[in-house]
């Protein structure tokens, strides 16, 4: 019985290892390859539920692939799973990470990197309004949701607002405005 | 003491940045900003390179703000701050997940966080434009610099690529890495 629940601790690390390694830029390109290993080939969730942690992990704080390892461990082997899935997805990014970290500053100097971070800044630039574009689609459609974000842009550019302050402040105003439809019979979508 | 301030900011933005990826960007800049920890140069580089390598963003670049700014353990300090949340929080959402997922609360906070990281991020997108175009300040001469040019002409390939072509984030860092390598070693920039 002891030497099972080792054997399952050990799949769980090795499991989330492995879409650790595999999934690159991280967020919801690791849905599919979690779907993969956990759902196909573990057996250790259904397709459906692995639905609903997909949408928990976006209504909860923190990176997705955190939110829906710590999910499917915990279903899978209680805590000490959770523990083991959370470590096997964080594990290889920190080592690789790590070790970039240490040779990244060294190589900053040299011609080469310097003209391709160039080109890379200019490139980051359009990844950066491409996740602004699919952020707007997946956002509310609703005239309340623009003005959140058009104060929200304008606090930030203009003013230097604090971030978390906006942020929370959305969060109240998302919940007093769905009050408020409700009272009116309708529902905020 | 710098241990506690990493574990600490990672931590704050662990718990109050929701969807993950691109979402945690505007939390992570004024962070890094906050304590020099990090120019917005080298926050868009990094996440071309968190881009090009496996795992989850926030994973990636509280590693690396990590190892920058406390070695090896300051490393482990941040990223441990920044999962510790969403662990956290799963844990207890995994026992009363389904009322979570019909709470009426949860829905309306949901309505405003979705707007509010629009906003947000199109705020970084100004000032990371500002880094890749304006470095040296936003003057008239900066439009006769081949730098200047060559940054927008790159960047409009890129998003191009992105929005037409489908192209994956990884291929746009080593495209562009490429055009900037090409035009330093030919002296366009």
């Amino acid at each position: 019985m002891k030497k099972n629940k080792l054997k399952l601790y050990l799949q769980i690390l090795l499991s989330f290892m492995k879409i650790g390694v595999v999934t690159f830029g991280g967020g919801y390109a690791m849905i599919p390859i979690i779907e993969n290993e956990t759902s196909k080939r573990r057996k250790w969730i259904s397709g459906e539920d692995l639905l609903d942690v997909v949408a928990i992990s976006e209504s909860t704080p923190g990176p997705i692939a955190i939110c829906a390892a710590t999910f499917i461990g915990y279903k899978v082997a209680g805590i000490i799973g959770a523990f083991m899935a959370t470590l096997g997805v964080v594990l290889p990014s920190f080592v690789i990470i790590y070790f970039i970290s240490i040779f990244l500053r060294e190589f900053s100097t040299y011609d080469i990197v310097k003209y391709a971070f160039t080109g890379i800044r200019a490139g980051v630039l359009a990844l950066i309004i491409k996740a602004v574009i699919s952020m707007f689609k997946k956002a509310p459609q609703h005239i309340l949701a623009y003005t959140i974000m058009a104060v929200a842009f304008a606090l930030v550019v203009l003013f230097s607002t604090n971030v978390l302050v906006i942020i929370l402040s959305s969060a109240v105003i998302g919940i007093v405005a769905s009050i408020i439809a409700r009272k009116r019979g309708k529902e905020l979508k | 003491m710098t241990y506690l301030i990493l574990f600490l900011e990672f931590f704050k933005i662990g718990a109050f940045t929701f969807g993950g990826g691109y979402a945690m960007i505007p939390f992570i800049q004024e962070t890094v900003a906050k304590h020099n920890w990090m120019t917005t140069a080298e926050l868009v580089d990094f996440i071309a390179v968190s881009e090009s390598t496996p795992g989850a963003f926030a994973v990636n670049i509280s590693t690396y703000v990590g190892s920058q700014v406390g070695g090896f353990f300051g490393a482990v300090c941040a990223t441990t701050g920044v999962v510790l949340p969403a662990f956290l929080i799963i844990l207890i959402i995994a026992k009363i997940y389904d009322k979570f997922k019909n709470s009426k609360t949860v829905k309306g906070a949901m309505f405003g966080l979705k707007s509010v990281v629009v906003g947000l991020i199109a705020a970084t997108v100004i000032s990371i434009a500002t880094e890749v175009f304006f470095v040296n300040g936003f003057t008239a001469s900066v439009f006769t610099t081949s730098s200047f040019w060559f940054s927008l002409v790159v960047f409009a390939i890129m998003l191009f690529l992105l929005l037409y072509k489908k192209l994956s984030p990884v291929i746009i860092v080593v495209l562009s890495a490429t055009l900037g390598i090409v035009a330093g070693y030919t002296g366009i920039i």
